[in-house]
């Protein structure tokens, strides 16, 4: 399957591609060039690895991002056996920007609610580039007190830039929409997982982010702002993302750090994209296990360690403490390292 | 020459662009909306409104404070005891924090404590928008996350005023956006325990904090022409190229697209509240 290149990958790209022509010339005239051939894909690994090993926040952001990248309706087709789409918010449309329904895994019924991206430009249009209206999350918070009445988890799964920035969306009270869901979505009587399966940005994330658990792929990236929309305001110039992201702490090793999200689901090097069907079933055994684990849960625990994950996250210092603190980690795994108002940092932003 | 007849007052001809910078600061205020040129001393006196037109000019939570309190106090100040770090590392943040500190005396852009109003017990937060545009970093998230449950459970009522044009503090990244799940989840519990959420919307208030408690109110109150809004008119121009009407994200605005539930002028808001916290029947 052909892919959109990023910028960073171009080298390694041209590689494979010369790589295969060689390969495809050696056939053809049944030359035997195996020692060429193996020396190039020697280095081509060698090129991967550089490439693929270190990549820094602004190349996550890229991947997160990227196009060709499995979105909410290739996790739902993949993972569950099958998916009853459920339409409308009641009141006034469909949102093609975020899906939901009723989905079964391993024969149990569940809901699930995500926001929907396109892969080409066809695609995007009919779900408005996976940008919710307000309708999307009071469909999405439909879908949720359906599940409560009948007592099946929630699974979210969160690709999105955002709530979409119009008009119509402020007539229509996309803030309110949002606010509501956090909310509701904090007293779910029933267990809630989220995902950040590609792009978490901003409280269009959040809108149906809020979770028992959080999960998170290795490439996805969560932020309050976009990298260009931080570098806009910082340095009046949007070509600086990529130094905005170092600054943003967006990745998912930094955010397990900073305890907003629970756990990391790996991916191929490069990205979901170049093995989708691996990470779709790493995300399917990630919920078994998590939804396995919550359904032994009582209402009230639900509810209270819902509560508990997002009301301890915050840095400040207090003067009613005997030495300045972080709010109190639940537990080691998801501390916000430190003890002192601040996490651990590799190095220092100025 | 006759001396008696030398003009009182020397008229200073000054050319229309530099106008504002002739006019004294410390003294006297140009009015945004009716152009008039008052006394500084005028619009302090009229709670920051205009006595020509009433435009609302923004007032630091702590005249709001004496605005909206009996007595203006607080009966027991909650907040001050939290500080802001820098957990990102961010760029200019302290020197930000610096500045809103010495804006506003205040140590982030919340207020909150228990106080009465009309003899009421409530809780009461306000936000200011002189500390980095009232935005919500980790300190205000927590502060009002504090006082909201000190009222469940105390069984009182919640009134916040926001002015927080600057939405979810970006200098917090993350931490920041999670001050809106923290806060609005507080407000369930709040819901649960059936007491009253009054929600004040001054001008401006934007982004995070819109879109979390300020959006949640049982009674959701607007002053007069304040902009209210989850993304900001140039974001909107900007991605969207839409041409945004007139009056676009003002409180009428937003009255008539049924976002709030009413309008009220400054100078009624104290009585507006007190009588609204003897609606719920315990
Ligand atoms: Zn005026």
């Amino acid at each position: 399957m052909a892919h959109e290149n990023l910028d960073f990958e171009e080298s390694l790209v041209e590689l494979e591609r010369r790589i295969d022509e060689l390969k495809k010339f050696s056939d053809n005239q049944r030359l035997d060039m195996q020692e060429e051939i193996k020396r190039m894909e020697e280095r081509a690994q060698k090129l991967r690895r550089e490439t693929y090993e270190q990549l820094t926040p602004w190349q996550i952001v890229q991947i997160s991002r990227h196009l060709q990248r499995p979105h909410t309706l290739d996790y739902i087709h993949g993972m569950f056996e099958d998916f009853m789409e459920m339409h409308g918010d009641r009141a006034f449309i469909d949102d093609r920007a975020m899906v939901g329904g009723v989905a079964w895994l391993n024969k149990k019924p569940l809901i699930v609610i995500g926001t929907q991206k396109g892969k080409d430009t066809k695609e995007n249009i009919a779900c408005n580039f996976g940008l919710p209206l307000p309708e999307g999350y009071r469909k999405a918070l439909r879908l949720m007190k359906f599940a409560e009445k009948f007592n099946l988890p929630v699974v979210t799964l969160v690709d999105t830039a955002g709530a979409f920035p119009g008009l119509e969306g402020e007539e229509r009270g996309v803030a309110e929409a949002i606010a509501r869901n956090l909310r509701e979505m904090s007293i779910l009587r029933i267990p809630v997982v989220v995902v950040i399966i590609g792009e978490g940005g901003s409280g269009g994330a959040l809108g149906i982010g809020v979770g028992n658990r959080v999960l998170m792929l290795a490439n996805a990236s969560y932020t309050v702002i976009t990298p260009e929309g931080c570098a806009a305001i910082l340095w009046k110039d949007r070509n600086q993302a990529p130094r905005a992201s170092e600054i943003l702490r967006l990745t998912a090793p930094d955010l397990k750090q900073l305890g907003i999200i629970d756990e990391i689901i790996g991916e191929p090097p490069g990205g979901a994209h170049h093995e989708p069907a691996f990470v779709i079933e790493g995300v399917k055994q990630a919920l078994e296990r998590h939804l396995g684990e919550l359904s032994k849960k009582s209402v009230k625990q639900l509810q209270d360690e819902r509560y508990e994950k997002f009301r301890r996250i915050g840095f400040y210092t207090d003067a009613d403490l005997p030495k300045p603190c972080s709010s109190p980690p639940a537990n080691e795994d998801t501390a916000p390292a430190g003890g002192n108002g601040k996490p651990d940092k590799k190095k220092k932003h100025d | 020459m006759d001396w008696f007849r030398k003009p009182k007052y020397m008229t200073v001809r000054v050319p229309k662009k530099d106008k504002k910078a002739a006019i004294p600061e410390n003294l006297v205020t140009r009015c945004p909306a009716c152009n008039e040129i008052i006394f500084n001393k005028e619009i302090e006196s009229a709670d920051r409104t205009c006595p020509k037109c009433n435009h609302h000019f923004h007032m630091p939570a702590l005249e709001r404070l004496r605005l909206l309190a009996d007595n203006g106090i607080f009966l027991e100040q909650l907040s001050g005891r939290i500080k802001a770090t820098d957990p990102l590392g961010f760029p200019g943040y302290q020197e930000k924090l610096e500045k809103g500190k010495k804006n506003t005396s205040l140590e982030d852009a919340v207020i909150g404590g228990i106080c009465t109003v009309g003899g009421i017990r409530t809780g009461l937060a306000i936000t200011d928008f002189g500390f980095m545009g009232g935005s919500m970093g980790s300190v205000l998230g927590e502060e009002v996350a504090r006082l909201i449950e000190r009222c469940c459970q105390e069984k009182i009522p919640v009134i916040i005023v926001s002015s927080s044009g600057g939405g979810a503090r970006m200098q917090e990244g993350i931490i920041s956006l999670m001050q809106m799940a923290k806060t609005s989840a507080a407000l369930a519990r709040l819901a649960e325990a059936g007491l009253l959420f009054v929600s004040v919307l001054a001008d401006p208030t934007g982004g995070g904090v819109t879109a979390s408690f300020a959006m949640l109110g049982d009674i959701i109150i607007a002053e007069p022409n304040a902009l209210i809004m989850f993304a900001g008119p140039r974001v909107i121009e900007q991605t969207i190229r839409q041409h945004l009407p007139k009056r676009f994200q003002r409180a009428e605005f937003l009255q008539e697209h049924g976002m709030i539930d009413m309008i009220v002028k400054r100078q009624d808001l104290k009585k507006t509240l007190a009588r609204l916290l003897t609606v719920p029947r315990s």
